[in-house]
């Protein structure tokens, strides 16, 4: 066997194993499901009601369908500003300079620290901070965690679209200067335009880091196991449920476990399908 | 080839090393290592106990705090040699396991309440209020029935905010199992469990977690372990028992509620215990092994070495050590109930306990 062929054959392999790997989990979490389905079938998507206490066993999945989706759709609306203008302000405006590089660093350094050390922060920092603008008794909540998770996906959201930004073809920006158009009147008229389907894929791309965030999200939400009645009332999510109760559980309540993971397994899949559809729409 | 001479220089300084390890200590041939998992409210104590016995000639026990419910799933899986639980298995999972399964209490724990209302301490709490403030009914720390029971304390206008375990544990089966007795509201609401549907309030992960939140937030009750509450130094509630004795949680009001008739197998809820000086929410912790040792290929000397190491934890030197990171040690009933279930634990139909 010559080297090319060898390299073939490895690179089959290990692709296939993320194939199979990727096959068995999601054929494991359905298997798991399976008992929680046929107990609830579709009651257990629509149900609001927690309640492991034996004899009066009954899960339901919404609180936390709801508090994945409103924290995650939430720290994307805070996170967009902040990462669209750290990567306008890396590509465009001060592209190649010390002080781009430096931010640039910072960004991505934002992405090394861990998930514990966001929720250590935000409980010891930024909890008493919310405490004192009165809004909230102890500042456990949908909002708190959703600002956290906001500054944990900023730099996902601001390395990608920096990249696409700064491939913006200098031609297109140079023909709209000398026509005359100022440095807001080429952001908004080329360069978005042109890096919007970039763009937006690496808001996507954030917005799927957020889903299944932890356990940052597990100091601060509060972890109350019902649909959160405003910004400042805790909540619980997907992921952050799964954390809490799998370690005591067993029978349906472990079903139930793996039928929320298998949930945001597929969450997870339709908002990157949709993510790869508007890139396709656009590019 | 200088990078060689160093290499090579490296792998003798390391196989020098290892060797001289080896000649401080001599391998033991039959050294036996046991597995055990279960509960993390015990662990503290566990984790202290089997590494002084390993220090004192005890076989090395590799303890993983994974919950009651690992622990009990463990050992029916039948993965380690014993298992530890804070609450007893019921009848229905009694059944369930592959063989019958005896109890060894190993020491009393207590779960109080524990609060963070600034300058105040000596906080009086009865069951009625208890259920009030839990179920969310009370909501204001100044409101009149909690002022009619702590007359002398001057109480803050301030929202009262429960802190819950988000996690399945020990820790809320034993509060639960305390509150459903003393209150009927309670026990139709949200009744006994590791986990229940709460009304209100915020829940954190773990003791340490219920600890800190409440050490670190003005206004908020909750439940944990006595030895979290000792160890962050976060007051705790005086609780009337049943006689109508309010009870400082301490070492010897949790002995005192073991003051109960225990039955032979011990599975005993000694919550809400009638002895009068009894702190109320308290309960054993326990360790659970099979009956019939020979099982699963192991060795006779396996399971000498487990009952050898389930009955030196129930004895005085491991009881010490349970009082000296907050656990109550065993009175003399359910000690002396201990020893004849181990009497009776077997080897292919031979008793193991001398």
């Amino acid at each position: 066997m010559n080297g090319d062929r060898i390299t073939k054959v490895i690179l089959f392999i290990s692709s296939l194993t993320i194939l199979i790997l990727g096959a068995a989990i999601v054929l494991s979490l359905a298997g798991g499901s399976v008992p929680a389905f046929r107990e609830y079938g579709l009651r257990f998507i629509t149900s609001t009601v927690w309640n492991p206490t034996a004899g009066s066993e009954q899960y339901g999945a919404l609180p936390f369908i709801a508090g994945t989706m409103i924290t995650s759709l939430l720290a994307l609306i805070i996170c967009i500003p902040m990462a669209f203008s750290a990567s306008v302000f890396i590509a465009e405006y001060y592209n190649g300079t010390r002080i781009a590089s430096i931010l640039r660093s910072l960004v991505d350094l934002l992405a090394g620290i861990p998930s514990i050390v966001y929720g250590f922060w935000g409980f010891y920092a930024l909890r008493p901070l919310l405490i004192k603008t009165g809004l909230t008794d102890q500042g456990f909540g949908v909002f708190t965690a959703a600002l956290v998770l906001a500054i944990m996906i900023v730099p996902y959201a601001t390395s990608l679209s920096s990249e696409i930004i700064s491939m913006v073809p200098a031609e297109l920006k140079e023909a709209a200067y000398s026509l005359g158009a100022t440095r807001r009147e080429v952001i908004s008229g080329v360069i978005i335009p042109t890096a919007r389907s970039g763009i937006v894929a690496s808001y996507i791309l954030a917005l799927g880091r957020a889903l299944g965030e932890t356990m940052a999200v597990t100091m601060l939400i509060g972890n109350a196991n019902l649909i959160p009645k405003g910004l400042f009332s805790p909540g619980n999510t997907m992921a952050s449920v799964i954390a809490n109760q799998f370690g005591e559980a067993d029978g349906l309540k472990m079903s139930a476990l793996i039928a929320i993971g298998l949930l945001l397994f597929l969450i997870t899949a339709i908002v990157n399908a949709i993510g790869k559809l508007i890139i396709k729409r656009f590019a | 080839m200088k990078k060689q001479t160093l290499l090579l220089m490296l792998i003798v300084a390391l196989v020098a090393v290892s060797c001289g390890g080896g000649g401080q200590k001599p391998a033991k041939a039959k050294q036996v290592t046991l597995s055990a998992a279960g509960a993390t409210f015990p662990q503290p104590f566990y984790n202290l106990a089997f590494k002084k016995y390993n220090e004192n000639g005890g076989p090395v026990i590799n303890y993983g705090g994974i919950g009651s419910g690992g622990g009990i799933k463990s050992l029916r899986d039948r993965v380690v040699d014993f298992g530890a639980t804070d609450a007893y298995l019921s009848d229905a999972e009694m059944a369930e396991m592959p063989a019958e399964v005896v109890h060894i209490p190993s020491c009393i724990g207590a779960v109080v309440i524990a609060y963070n209302l600034p300058g105040v301490t000596g906080l009086k709490l009865t069951p009625a209020l208890l259920e009030g403030i839990f179920l969310g009914n009370i909501t204001k720390w100044n409101d009149p029935a909690i002022k009619k029971v702590n007359p002398s304390i001057s109480l803050p206008d301030m929202n009262i905010t429960i802190v819950y375990r988000s996690d399945g544990s020990g820790t809320t089966y034993i509060f639960s199992d305390y509150m459903s007795k003393v209150s009927p509201l309670w026990r139709e609401k949200l009744g006994t469990g590791k986990a229940l549907n709460w009304p209100s309030g915020i829940g954190a992960k773990g003791n340490p977690g219920v600890a800190g939140t409440i050490s670190q937030s003005q206004g908020t009750i909750g439940y944990i372990g006595f030895e979290y509450a000792i160890a962050q130094k976060i007051p705790m509630a005086q609780v009337m028992n049943s006689s109508g004795n309010f009870t400082e949680p301490t070492l010897a009001s949790f002995t005192s509620a073991a003051n109960v008739e225990i039955p032979a197998d011990t599975r005993v809820m000694i919550t809400n215990s009638p002895d009068p000086d009894a702190y109320p929410i308290t309960s054993f912790t326990w360790i659970i092994l099979y009956k019939e040792q020979a099982y699963a290929n192991r060795t006779a000397e396996t399971a000498k070495a487990t009952v050898d190491a389930v009955r030196w934890l129930t004895g005085a030197d491991a009881q010490s050590i349970a009082k000296s990171v907050n656990y109550a040690s065993l009175p003399q009933q359910p000690a002396e109930k201990a020893e004849a279930l181990l009497r009776g634990i077997t080897y292919d139909g031979k008793p193991l306990g001398e």
